[in-house]
C-alpha cells in the first residue's frame, strides 16, 4: 500500500453537501415527525389549562422564579425534583433502545439538528433549486442575483432561527403577555438574551455547520457504538447484490454484473455527503434517504427493491450465501431491547404511580437536633420539631395538629399559640416550630428515645396524615 | 464519459491516505479536523489573551495586574452589601423605631428580624452560647426559660447592649459571685453545698442540711435570697430548679462556692447597630424560652 510522504493536512475546509430531493416513504414519514415536533415545539407554550384564580393558566411552564413546574394537571414542585429526573432517566434508556434496535435512528428523524437542517434545506431548495441548481449557484461569482438569493435566504433563516428562540422563552413565560411585552420592546433581558443566542446558534447550526455539528460536535455518535451489536438495524449496502456496480451504458455488454447501476442517487441525496456504498460510517445518521434513492431506481429498472435497506450485521454471511434476511420485528424484538423495554416501563410505572399517591398536602416533620433536648427550670424536657406544610391545592386549608404517643405525659405546645391549629395559604408551604414536653421525671423524660407520631388532620376535608417521629429524653 | 473509477470491487484496496506516522508499523489515517475547529481554537486563545488584559490576572510580587476596565471583585461585593443594606434600611428604621414588645405584632418585622438575628447571632454569639443557643458549662442555654437577668424582650435587649461586667459601661449587668473559699471553713463549705443541693433536689447528705441552711443564711441569702430563689437584679441563678450553669453535681456546686465564679460577657453596642442588636434580641426571644 502507497504512503502518501507529503505533509499531509490535519485540517481541511467544509466540503459542502448539496442534498437532492428525494420522495419515497422514508422521506414522507420524515416529513411527518417534522410537523408533529415541530408542532409541538412551537404550539405548546400556547396551550391554556385552567388551575383556579392566582395560578397560571399556562399548560405547560417552567417557572422558575415560582420554582414550579406545571404540566396540565401535574405540577412539581423543587423537592419533587425525582419526577423530572425519572424522565430523564427515561429518555436516556429510550435512547438505548432504540440504538440497540434501530441504530442512530433519533439522529435521523427526531433530533432537532435534524429536523431544523431539513427545515433550512427545504428554504434552501425553494429559493435556489434542487442540487445542480444549487451547485451551479455556489460556484458562480458574486453577482447582483446571486447575493439577492443569498439574502433572502439568510434572512429567511434568521426567520426561522428568531421564531426557534422565541418559542423556547415562551416556556418559562406566561407566553401571551411575554410576547406582548417583546412586542412592545419591555420584555426582560434574559428573554432577548436567550432569543439571541438561540437565533445565532439555530441560524449557524443549521444553516452552515449542518452535518459537522452531528459529526464533529456531537457526542452521541461515539457513545452509540456501544448500544449497537450485530443485531442491530442500520443503514446498509447489499454489496453481494450490487456488485460489480456498471454503468447502464456498460451493462449490455458486461457478463456478471450486479444491481448497482453506479447512478449516485444515494450519494447525492445524503445529507452528511457520504457514500453508504462504502459501509457504515460513524457520519451517518441513518435518515434512510438513501433507501428512498435507490428503491426508486430499482423500481425503474424493474429490479426488487432494498439494494440500501435497514440491515443487521448478523444477517449478512446468510443474505450473500443467497438466504433471506431476517424479518425487521426479529431484530427489535430481541432480550436486549426487550430488557431496556422492561427497565423503562417499570420507571414509568414508578413516576405514574408515584404521581397518583402524591397528595395534595406534604407533611414533614424534622426534630431540630441543635441540641437535642432542652431542660426546662422545673426539670420538663423539651423537644424542637420544625414542622412543615406544603399546600399544593388552589384553596387555603386549615388543619389542626396533634400527637400520639403511649405515654400521656408527652404534650404538644405551639409556642406561644394556644390552639392548636393553622391555616396554610394556597399553593404555599407552612413552617412553625412546635414543641413537645415531657413532665420531670416521667418515662419519656428518662429514656433516651421515644416513638412519637406526628398527626395534622383537616378540618373540612377530613383527611388525617401522620408523620412518624421519635422524642429525646435524657439518657440513663 | 470519464474512465469509471468507481467500478471497483469492495475487496480491491483502496489507497488511503495517512499521516506518515507509524509506530510499530501502526499507521495514523490522515482523518483531518474541520477547518473552523481550527479557527475557533484560535479564537479561544485571543479571548483567553484579551481576558488576561482586560481582567486581573498575573500575581506580582506585591500585587497582580489590575486589568483594563480596573475590574474589582471586593468593589463589587461591597456595591452589592451596599444595594442590600439600602433595600433593608426601611425596615432597619422601622425596626429601631418599633417597641420591643411590638416587633412580633408586625410580620414583615418579625420575619425580617428573625432572619437576620439568625445571621447575627450565628456571626457574634455562637461562639460562646453554640449554633443552637444551646450554651455550655459557663455559656448560659437561650433555649430554656431559666434566665439570670431577666427573659423579657427588654431584658435581653438590655443584656446585649451592655453585656456582663464591661468596665466603663455604666448599664452593664455586674455578675460577682465571691470566692468564699476565703471566709468559710472547710467544712462550712461543705455544709453548705449539701443545703444547696437539698434545695436543687439532687442527691445530697441529709444530716450536713441543717448546719448548712444556717451558713447559706448568713453568706448567701442575700443575694440568693432565703429560699435560693435567685434574684435577676445581681444576676444570682436560682437554685432551686434544675438548670445549672456550672453543673449541679456535688463536686461542680463545691466548687463554684470555693472560688466564686464571674461570668462575662461582651457589650455588643458599640460593635453591633441598635437595628442588629433588636435582630438578634428578637431572635433569641423567639427561640422558646423568651418571657
Ligand atoms: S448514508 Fe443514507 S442513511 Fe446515512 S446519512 Fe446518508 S442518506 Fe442518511
Ligand atoms: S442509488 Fe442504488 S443504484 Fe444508484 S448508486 Fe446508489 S446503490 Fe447504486
Amino acid at each position: 500500500m502507497a504512503q502518501k510522504v507529503s505533509t499531509p493536512s490535519l485540517y481541511a475546509a467544509r466540503e459542502p453537501v448539496f442534498p437532492r430531493r428525494v420522495k419515497g416513504r422514508f422521506r414522507t414519514l420524515k416529513w411527518w415527525i417534522m410537523g408533529v415536533t415541530l408542532g409541538i415545539y412551537y404550539l405548546t407554550p400556547w396551550i391554556r389549562f385552567d388551575r383556579g384564580p392566582d395560578m397560571p393558566d399556562q399548560a405547560v411552564l417552567v417557572d422558575l422564579a415560582g420554582r414550579r413546574f406545571f404540566m396540565f394537571w401535574i405540577e412539581i414542585w423543587p423537592h419533587e425534583f425525582y419526577f423530572v429526573a425519572g424522565l430523564l432517566i427515561m429518555a436516556g434508556i429510550g435512547l438505548f433502545l432504540f440504538t440497540s434496535a434501530l441504530g442512530r435512528v433519533w439522529c435521523g428523524y427526531a433530533c432537532p439538528q435534524t429536523v431544523w437542517t431539513d427545515l433550512f434545506i427545504l428554504v434552501e431548495r425553494w429559493i435556489d433549486g434542487d442540487r445542480n441548481a444549487r451547485i451551479r449557484l455556489w460556484s458562480r461569482k458574486w453577482d447582483p442575483g446571486k447575493i439577492a438569493k443569498r439574502l433572502f435566504k439568510w434572512s429567511l433563516w434568521l426567520l426561522i432561527g428568531m421564531l426557534t428562540g422565541g418559542a423556547w422563552v415562551f416556556y418559562f413565560a406566561d407566553a401571551p403577555s411575554l410576547a406582548a411585552s417583546l412586542w412592545a420592546g419591555t420584555a426582560p433581558p434574559v428573554a432577548w438574551a436567550s432569543i439571541g443566542v438561540l437565533t445565532a446558534t439555530t441560524f449557524v447550526f443549521g444553516g452552515f455547520m449542518r452535518e459537522q455539528v452531528c459529526t464533529y460536535m456531537c457526542p452521541w455518535p461515539r457513545i452509540q457504538a456501544a448500544m449497537m451489536d450485530e443485531d442491530t438495524l442500520t443503514i446498509g449496502y447489499r454489496s453481494w447484490r450490487g456488485e460489480p456496480r456498471a454503468r447502464h451504458q456498460r451493462r449490455m455488454d458486461a457478463e456478471a454484473h450486479g444491481d448497482c447501476i453506479d447512478c449516485n442517487a444515494c450519494f447525492n441525496v445524503c445529507p452528511m455527503g457520504i457514500d453508504i456504498r462504502d459501509g457504515q460510517q460513524l457520519q451517518c445518521i441513518t435518515c434512510a434517504l438513501c433507501i428512498d434513492a435507490c428503491d426508486d431506481v430499482m423500481r425503474r429498472l424493474g429490479r426488487p427493491r432494498g439494494l440500501i435497506d435497514y440491515m443487521a450485521l448478523s444477517d449478512e454471511a446468510n443474505e450473500r450465501a443467497g438466504g433471506k434476511p431476517r424479518p425487521a420485528w426479529r431484530h427489535i424484538f430481541r432480550p436486549r431491547t426487550i430488557l431496556y423495554t422492561v427497565i423503562w416501563s417499570l420507571i414509568g410505572v414508578a413516576l405514574v404511580y408515584g404521581l397518583f399517591i402524591r397528595s395534595d398536602l406534604e407533611f414533614s416533620v424534622a426534630p431540630v437536633r441543635n441540641p437535642v433536648f432542652v431542660t426546662l427550670a422545673d426539670g420538663t424536657i423539651r423537644n424542637i420539631y420544625e414542622l412543615r406544610l406544603r399546600n399544593k391545592s388552589p384553596e387555603v386549608k386549615s388543619f389542626i395538629i396533634g400527637i400520639d404517643s403511649e405515654f400521656s405525659d408527652l404534650k404538644l405546645s405551639l409556642g406561644d399559640k394556644l390552639q392548636p391549629s393553622v391555616t396554610v395559604m394556597a399553593d404555599s408551604t407552612y413552617l412553625q416550630r412546635v414543641y413537645v414536653l415531657a413532665e420531670p421525671k416521667s418515662r419519656p423524660a428518662l429514656t433516651a428515645t421515644t416513638p412519637i407520631t406526628f398527626w395534622v388532620a383537616d378540618k373540612d376535608g377530613g383527611r388525617t396524615y401522620h408523620v412518624k417521629s421519635v422524642f429525646n429524653g435524657e439518657k440513663r | 464519459m470519464s474512465p469509471d473509477k468507481k467500478t471497483v470491487t469492495p475487496d480491491e484496496e483502496k489507497e488511503i491516505e495517512t499521516t506518515g506516522h507509524s509506530w510499530d508499523g501502526i499507521r495514523e489515517f490522515n482523518n483531518p479536523l474541520p477547518r473552523w475547529w481550527l479557527w475557533t481554537f484560535y479564537a479561544t486563545i485571543i479571548w483567553g489573551l484579551a481576558y488576561m488584559v482586560v481582567y486581573p490576572a498575573f500575581p506580582l510580587l506585591k500585587q497582580a495586574t489590575q486589568g483594563l476596565i480596573g475590574y474589582d471583585s471586593r468593589a463589587s461585593l461591597e456595591e452589592d452589601i451596599n444595594v442590600f443594606k439600602q433595600a433593608n434600611a426601611p425596615l432597619d428604621t422601622a425596626l429601631v423605631s418599633t417597641a420591643l414588645e411590638d416587633i412580633g405584632a408586625r410580620p414583615d418585622l418579625a420575619h425580617y428580624a428573625a432572619t437576620g438575628g439568625a445571621a447575627v447571632f450565628k456571626t457574634f454569639c455562637a461562639q460562646c452560647h453554640g449554633a443552637g443557643a444551646a450554651g455550655a458549662k459557663g455559656y448560659p442555654n437561650l433555649l430554656d426559660d431559666d434566665w439570670l437577668w431577666g427573659g423579657s424582650i427588654g431584658d435581653i435587649h438590655l443584656t446585649i447592649r451592655h453585656g456582663i461586667r464591661q468596665e466603663g459601661d455604666d448599664d452593664t449587668r455586674a455578675s460577682e459571685m465571691p470566692a468564699f473559699g476565703e471566709i468559710l471553713e472547710r467544712s462550712e463549705i461543705a455544709d453548705v453545698t449539701h443545703y444547696v443541693l437539698s434545695i436543687a433536689g439532687s442527691t445530697h447528705n441529709p444530716s450536713l442540711v441543717n448546719s448548712g441552711s444556717r451558713v447559706f443564711a448568713e453568706n448567701c441569702a442575700d443575694c440568693h435570697g432565703p429560699e435560693g430563689r435567685g434574684n435577676r437584679e445581681l444576676g444570682a441563678p436560682n437554685l432551686t430548679d434544675r438548670i445549672w450553669l456550672y453543673g449541679r453535681s456535688q463536686q461542680a456546686v463545691a466548687e463554684t462556692i470555693t472560688n466564686g465564679r464571674k461570668g462575662m460577657m461582651p457589650a455588643w453596642q458599640d460593635r453591633l447597630t441598635e437595628a442588629q442588636i433588636r435582630q438578634v434580641t428578637y431572635y433569641i426571644h423567639q427561640l422558646g424560652g423568651g418571657e
